[in-house]
């Protein structure tokens, strides 16, 4: 039986995501049984990752917006978990009020930023949204003088853990017999929200607007010639991905129990940027694809200083330093052999593969057209 | 009085070292239309190089001049870094020369990661000094005083930045660089040999990148494995102020963007009735930016698309 027709038969697809659906369930305890609880902190970490990746992955994948700021709305919704959840102000507001607040204020932020910007192209926009990124990173670190709300550079420590109903997420929990640490908890907590995040970007991606943004990614004049509304449609577009920004930065704020600037820089954006060009634009396996690998990649990587000392019988190179050394080299060796991203859609590796003007036209509607 | 003429001066001092680096941002970006995000750790080794080479020459024994010393790190992180910048273009960014937009900009963010990082490991994670061996004699102009080392870092930026508009306009490969930027290739068809000017405009870029590292380190007194990261999104954002592609608008949104900051950095306090103190004056700089870009999309000088080069 030849693969095509084995991934067109409704039997072997309806195994596969039964097998995919078990694999993610028992991955906690398989990950943890085999590498370890810090494996499982990993494993919750890569969720956010693929909700933030999602989250840009609207604006850059979708709608062609090159926005280098992303992470500012990550930590909006951070932020404000943090300051509704702590005793910073003495306030200890549930979960299910912030998380919801949160993705509508970082949608505020994000129309915020949208409405004065959204004439610029291409690059233009970009530093522009890195400036806006900067911007929040530097007020939450100053923030702590005259009036102190940030608590500054320190950052706001002893948030809340993430509770549902009476049970706190922090503490293992015995579930009818079977003892669930914290972090597996949030595991499932994260795994049902990313799966939501995955399930609003799919059902987008087929609606009118998520045509529009593809429309407008390909050719902006085009797609106002048709009729749509491009300004208030690209506006959607930020405020749809800053919202996802928000409630990642809530979860994160809950599950890490501290929150920092420090957490917030540019580096950051641009990793959750390469996640989504890595894995391959706009399209969803390939997104979660590359936030998985380059969640994992730098955690694996730390097993270089063994790894040295077994093949050498000395460390010869902080490894610590050759960590990062070799996920750089990573980055540029996946982008040289696969430019479309790991795992592209159908379409674009179709175009791809096609003639050097289909190329061309596709290069220049990237994220910008005019010169 | 004094204070705005201190700050004017150091504008511009920090300010045209700013628009060295951006020169070689914009002057990529005209031909590539691509954000070469890998510049500022350029400007970073030529800092490190130059320290390594003034160490070793201090260490040696002879009794040189402060200004030879400083003169021979120069001469040595120069060729290293135009090396440097023909190496990057052939390694991470020829072959994705067709490939879509955003692939380059990943592949210069990891060359990024993979420079900072071979820095840290040939010269650790601590600050280098850059050792006290230049005369500092300090000038008073009207109340403000400037140093000597502050007048040539300036007087050189300059020169460079004449020196570069004139092989930009007035000799044959410049020619060819503005052919190439405006139409890559009908240039080819002219005979222009597209990729060799590609390869002297990073080349060319990475130059100026390295004196501008010396200089940075020289002023500052300091350098950093980490350093070139806020330097080139300084630089980038003043490119981009002045309009990106554009070479006078690179100059002159370096000099704008120096005086802008430090002009926040004297000032903030009191127009804010010390509610912002100077610690703000990064985002004083990304708000002129934003502003500007809302009234003028493509920057200051960005509609002269014809004289990009």
């Amino acid at each position: 039986m030849n693969w095509r027709r084995l991934k067109s038969d409704r039997r072997v697809a309806l195994a596969a995501f039964v097998a995919l659906g078990l694999l993610l369930a028992a991955a906690p305890f398989l990950v943890g049984a085999g590498l370890g609880r810090g494996w499982v902190r990993i494993l919750d970490f890569t969720l956010l990752y693929v909700m933030l990746a999602l989250g840009l992955n609207i604006v850059v994948g979708y709608a062609g917006l090159l926005d280098l700021g992303y992470v500012a709305f990550y930590a909006v919704g951070a932020y404000l978990y943090a300051l509704l959840a702590s005793p910073q102000f003495g306030l200890h507001l549930p979960v299910w009020l912030i998380l919801p607040l949160g993705a509508l204020v970082a949608g505020l932020f994000g129309m915020l930023l949208g409405a004065p910007t959204l004439r610029l192209r291409g690059d233009y926009l970009a530093i522009v949204t890195l400036g806006f990124g900067e911007i929040i990173r530097i007020f939450l670190n100053n923030l702590d003088a005259p009036l102190n709300i940030t608590n500054g550079p320190q950052g706001i420590n002893l948030i809340d853990p993430i509770a549902v109903g009476s049970v706190s997420l922090n503490q293992s929990f015995s579930l009818s017999g079977v003892q669930v640490p914290g972090i597996y908890a949030y595991y499932y907590l994260f795994l049902a929200l990313a799966l939501l995040i995955v399930f609003v970007s799919l059902r987008l991606q087929d609606s009118r607007i998520g045509r529009a943004w593809v429309a407008i990614r390909e050719d902006e004049v085009a797609a106002e010639a048709m009729g749509i509304d491009t300004r208030n449609v690209k506006l959607l577009a930020f405020a749809m991905g800053a919202s996802f920004g928000g409630i990642s930065g809530g979860l994160f704020a809950g599950f890490q129990g501290f929150v920092s600037p420090e957490s917030f820089n540019l580096m950051e954006s641009v990793m959750i940027l390469c996640m989504v060009v890595l894995g391959g634009m706009g399209h969803i396996p390939g997104v979660i694809l590359g936030a998985v690998l380059l969640t994992v990649l730098p955690e694996t990587l730390r097993y270089i200083g063994p790894l040295e000392q077994a093949l050498f019988g000395r460390v010869v190179v902080d490894p610590a330093d050759l960590r990062m050394l070799i996920f750089g080299l990573a980055l540029v060796l996946v982008m040289i052999f696969r430019p479309a991203g790991l795992w592209p859609s159908k379409t674009r590796r179709r175009e791809f593969d096609s003639e050097a003007s289909v190329l061309e036209q596709e290069q220049d509607a990237l994220y910008d057209a005019s010169r | 009085m004094d204070i705005f003429l201190q700050q004017l001066l150091n504008g511009l001092v920090l300010g045209s070292v700013y628009a060295l680096i951006a020169l070689g941002y914009t002057m990529v970006y005209g031909i590539l239309e691509l954000i070469n995000f890998a510049h500022g750790e350029v400007v970073m080794i030529g800092a490190m190089v130059s320290l390594a080479v003034i160490n070793a020459l201090m260490a040696s024994g002879m009794a040189l001049p402060g200004v030879v010393i400083v003169a021979g790190g120069v001469l040595v992180a120069v060729p290293v870094c135009m090396a440097l910048g023909f190496a990057i273009e052939r390694i991470a960014y020829r072959p994705l020369r067709r490939a879509p937009r955003l692939a380059p900009l990943i592949t210069a963010i990891g060359v990024s990661i993979v420079l900072q990082n071979v820095a840290m490991i040939i010269w650790g994670r601590s600050y280098i000094s850059f050792p006290p061996i230049l005369p500092v004699t300090r000038h008073a102009i009207g109340g403000a005083t400037v140093t000597d080392l502050q007048i040539f870092i300036f007087l050189l930026a300059l020169l460079l930045m004449a020196g570069l508009a004139l092989l930009v306009q007035r000799t044959r490969i410049g020619r060819a660089m503005r052919a190439t930027a405006q139409a890559p290739e009908i240039a080819g068809l002219m005979g222009v040999n597209v990729n060799a000017v590609i390869s002297f405009t990073f080349v060319l870029g990475s130059a100026l990148a390295a004196v501008a590292g010396v200089m940075v380190s020289a002023y500052y007194g300091i350098a950093h494995y980490y350093m070139g990261f806020l330097l080139g999104l300084k630089a980038f954002t003043a490119a981009v102020l002045g309009g990106i592609g554009n070479i006078a608008g690179a100059m002159l949104g370096g000099l704008l963007l120096g005086v802008i900051e430090s002009m926040a950095a004297g000032y903030i306090g009191d127009i804010t009735g010390g509610f912002l103190g100077s610690n703000y004056q990064d985002v004083f700089a990304f708000f002129v930016l934003i502003g500007v870009l809302v009234f003028r999309p493509s920057g200051l000088l960005g509609e002269r698309v014809a004289e990009r080069a």
